[in-house]
């Protein structure tokens, strides 16, 4: 945990374009659209457990769960952005983050794959002005056709907009 | 020196500060008309080997201030100062301003330097004027060691048994020439005698010089006998490195199990060992003091610890030649041989792996139970076998946080000294159950709040020495500080013979502060009033009462740890305050109560009680808020299920249970669909990954591996009078 926690430290800058050689990302679905962040932010991944609801919670914070005697917040991404139906079964994935030196699980609809993409490979993501918050997406990359949505993970989870971080002033 | 004394320091802080701590339990202990001699010569050492190690250190301030009670200590020792009420202030106030000195050259905190300079003055003056009263002293203040003088001495020389005769009569006559040799009376020219005594003006290290012409070191011991100070382990004084190795060699034989000869072989070599660097002048870090100061602050030290560690001959002498060469690395080799240092971070990362390992052993345990116990026999034996040994594990785990509650009591006896005299009465504190341990962060925790207790009883407990002779009790009242284990708890009990609490005079003030109590409370109930914020019942206030934490803080405290008080009291027999606390701060005590389908656990110490409410008993006001009748109080109900939020059909108030709850003299009813059972749970913060939940103080890994939420009973009760009073 320690170890992962430390290489997830090392990436902390905020803009990947531009930068030189290839990163990996992992690749994850959202409703219909796909979505990656940096590796080094995984902790692991693990299917959906039952969770102890947490009393006045937004509705996109699942509760917690016990993660080897650790009590790990989960966040259901899919209904905090509004996308696919927040269902829970035996294929339901829950990626566990080691950002800001916390640990949080999402859940997502499915986990892809890990892709390697280079500098020239992310486009800046386009503003859409007051329509649709960019702050989080880094850029945004294709794979087999397909729009790729590189994700700041980190900036994201401990936003005061997530609600996970008591006093979000981290950014 | 090459070695950078910095990585010392920490060990010699240590070593200060204990070394200060037996100053101050000996000065306390001190019986002044009568003092034992070998306890001013424990405190005397103990001044002197803070002395050498702040020398040594570059600590000069610390230096000066303990040499100045050192020269006032060897005073007492030597009998020519007596030991008064006004010296034993005198020495104590020098201890706490060493303390700060210490605390600041730590970097914890400053220290007023005028507080030690006015210490050195006083005892300055003292002494001068214990001169002057005409006792006999050799120098007053001066820094040079009664050693430094070249004075006629008397020293008793006792020779082996087995010397040849020859070597005798050589050696008598180099010392006949020398000084005045006594005791010869009875020997003739065959006859070898086995101790004489001789008056010198040779310094010790000459005359024992003089004896290595003709025996070997260790085969004689040479002791000097002064007339001012009969008692005190006179071979220290003239020169204590030598005195304590050679007194060591004689006592060699008598250790069962070393043979007479090679005994001496070996400790032989140890004072020669320890010679040269003394004598060298790399010891640059004496500087301050004379030489041959120095050479008496390190044997001193040695003999120290040689007197601490058992009575195995080798041992300090061995430890004593390595201390000589190289002090300051010698330390810390010692204290890793009892104990060693580890972060907190490091055994709590234990309890977390061994917490772990429960659970996963208590989901094996679960998944087995399904199978066949005849097919998988020796699968079931193995698991029994896992669970002893997990919960050993987690049982050793646990007790490497804890400490014995020693750490908090000893500071109680300057507690008590200080404040009975300034009180003037007469106590005597009783300590029973020193070795009781509990966490570590727990002692941290409650030394605060039982000093409060300490001395709130010393100051309204115990009565004044004539009205105690007015009712026919002894004129010394006594405290005594109890600590026990009792269940999964620890109980500390400060207890006073005193006049005992009076229920009148609490219930009338309890009235005038406009609280609603019946004349029917019980007593238990009636002195837990005194917990009450700003309630004071003493006749007048004194600075000792009203400083610090009040009663109210102190019960704050102590349920913030988890922890309970209880208050028993009679009238004219005395009050015992009990402190109820659970052993460790990692776990806690609780019941877990059902709400909908999710499980929380109240910790049992808020608990007043349970019971499942008949119909009439939960009332509402205004149509909202509801109150619960309990023998005749309101209490106000939370409906758990609402103020968590846990969906579900409501129940109504006759199919749950009603659990009333006290924190900071509020009461509530939680009323909850019912209650699972009672347990010791770890607690877990839900603050690390996440945040501070509303109405949750932590939570807990249940047997199944769920989390269960631990419900933070002061925070729901603290907004429930507001709250329904003005619901609708």
């Amino acid at each position: 945990m320690t170890m992962v926690a430390q290489g997830a430290r090392t990436g902390d800058d905020p803009g990947l374009v531009g930068n030189a050689g290839p990163r990996e990302f992992l690749t994850f679905a959202l409703g219909g659209e796909n979505y990656g962040m940096d590796i080094l932010k995984v902790q692991e991944i693990r299917g959906y457990d039952a969770v102890t609801r947490i009393a006045n919670a937004p509705a996109f914070i699942k509760g917690v769960i016990n993660l080897r005697g650790t009590i790990v917040p989960i966040v259901d991404m899919r209904i905090k952005f509004g996308l696919g139906d927040p269902e829970y079964n035996q294929f339901t994935v829950v990626i566990i983050l080691s950002v800001a030196r916390r640990v949080v699980g999402i859940v997502v609809d499915s986990v892809s794959d890990v892709i390697a993409l280079g500098a020239g490979d992310v486009k800046p993501a386009p503003e859409f002005g007051a329509a649709l918050s960019t702050e989080f997406i880094t850029g945004l990359g294709t794979i087999e056709d397909r729009l790729l949505i590189l994700l700041d993970i980190e900036r994201l989870m401990s936003s005061s907009e997530m609600s996970l971080i008591e006093d979000a002033s981290t950014h | 020196m090459s070695i950078d004394l910095k990585q010392f320091y920490q060990v010699f802080f240590e070593e200060a500060a204990e070394h200060l701590q037996s100053m101050e339990a000996l000065l306390l202990n001190l019986d002044q008309n009568d003092p034992d001699p070998e306890d001013l010569d424990a405190i005397f050492r103990a001044a002197h080997s803070i002395k050498g190690g702040s020398g040594t250190f570059g600590f000069s301030d610390m230096a000066a201030l303990t040499h100045a009670l050192e020269t006032m200590l060897d005073r007492m020792r030597k009998f020519e100062l007596r030991p008064s009420q006004e010296i034993v202030n005198l020495l104590l106030e020098g201890q706490d301003a060493i303390h700060a000195q210490l605390n600041a050259h730590r970097g914890d905190g400053a220290c007023d330097p005028a507080q030690a300079e006015g210490v050195i003055e006083r005892v300055e003056e003292l002494l001068v004027a214990a001169k002057h009263h005409g006792t006999s002293a050799p120098e007053a203040v001066s820094v040079a060691p009664a050693s430094a003088k070249r004075e006629q001495r008397r020293f008793r020389l006792v020779l082996p048994a087995l010397a040849q005769p020859a070597i005798v009569e050589n050696l008598l006559r180099e010392l006949a020439e020398v000084g005045q040799l006594h005791g010869l009376g009875a020997i003739g020219p065959d006859a070898t005698p086995d101790q004489l005594d001789l008056t010198t003006s040779l310094s010790y290290d000459e005359l024992v010089d003089l004896f290595g012409f003709v025996a070997g070191e260790g085969e004689f011991r040479v002791e000097e006998i002064t007339a001012s100070a009969p008692v005190a382990p006179v071979a220290e004084q003239a020169d204590p490195g030598f005195g304590f190795f050679v007194d060591l060699a004689s006592l060699a034989p008598q250790g069962a199990e070393a043979p007479a000869d090679p005994g001496f072989g070996l400790f032989a070599e140890a004072p020669a060992s320890a010679l040269p660097p003394a004598a060298d002048p790399g010891y640059g870090f004496f500087l301050p003091l004379p030489a041959e100061d120095a050479i008496a602050d390190a044997a001193e030290v040695t003999a120290a610890h040689g007197r601490r560690t058992s009575d195995d001959p080798q041992t300090p002498v061995a430890r004593a030649g390595r201390r000589d060469t190289d002090k300051v690395v010698a330390a810390p080799a010692e204290a890793e041989s009892s104990s060693i240092r580890v972060s907190v971070d490091k055994v709590d990362q234990l309890i977390n792996l061994v917490g772990e390992l429960v659970i996963t052993q208590a989901m094996l345990a679960q998944t087995s139970a399904r199978a066949d116990p005849v097919l998988y026999e020796r699968l079931f034996g193995g698991l029994v076998q896992l669970e002893r040994n997990t919960r050993e594990l987690q049982e050793a785990v646990m007790y490497i946080r804890m400490m014995p509650i020693a750490f908090v009591f000893r500071r109680f006896p300057r507690v008590v000294h200080d404040l009975a005299q300034k009180l003037g009465k007469q106590v005597e504190l009783k300590m029973v159950g020193e070795s009781t341990e509990l966490d570590k962060s727990m002692i941290e925790k409650i030394a605060d709040p039982l000093t409060h207790l300490v001395r709130n009883s010393l100051d309204h407990g115990l009565e004044s020495p004539e009205r105690r002779r007015a009712t026919g009790k002894p004129e010394k009242g006594t405290i005594t500080l109890r600590a026990f284990h009792e269940g999964g708890s620890i109980v500390v009990e400060v207890i006073d013979d005193g006049g005992g609490l009076n229920r009148e005079k609490i219930l009338s003030k309890a009235r005038e502060r406009g609280m609603n109590v019946s004349d029917s409370l019980a007593d238990a109930e009636v002195w837990l009033l005194i917990f009450e914020a700003g309630f004071s019942t003493a006749d007048a206030v004194t600075d000792v009462s009203g400083r610090g934490v009040g009663m109210d803080v102190v019960r704050r405290n102590i349920q913030a740890v988890g922890g309970r008080v209880e208050i028993t009291s009679r009238t004219g027999e005395g009050t015992t305050i009990s402190i109820r606390l659970p052993l460790t701060l990692a776990i806690l005590d609780g019941l877990s109560v059902a709400v909908g389908d999710e499980m929380f656990i109240i910790p049992l110490t808020f608990i007043i009680e349970s019971l499942q409410p008949v119909d009439t008993e939960v009332s509402s006001i205004q149509g909202a808020a509801r109150v619960l009748h309990v023998r005749g109080e309101y209490i106000p109900v939370l409906s758990m299920q609402e103020r968590l939020g846990v969906p579900g059909p409501t129940k109504r108030f006759e199919e749950g249970i009603c659990v009333i709850v006290e924190a900071e003299g509020r009461r509530a009813a939680l009323f909850v669909d019912g209650l699972v059972a009672q347990h010791q749970v770890v607690i877990k913060s839900l603050e690390s990954n996440y945040r501070k939940v509303p109405g949750v103080s932590g939570a807990t890994i249940m047997g199944d591996g769920r989390v269960a939420l631990i419900l933070d009973v002061a925070g729901l009760v603290r907004v429930v009078p507001p709250s329904y009073a003005r619901a609708a």
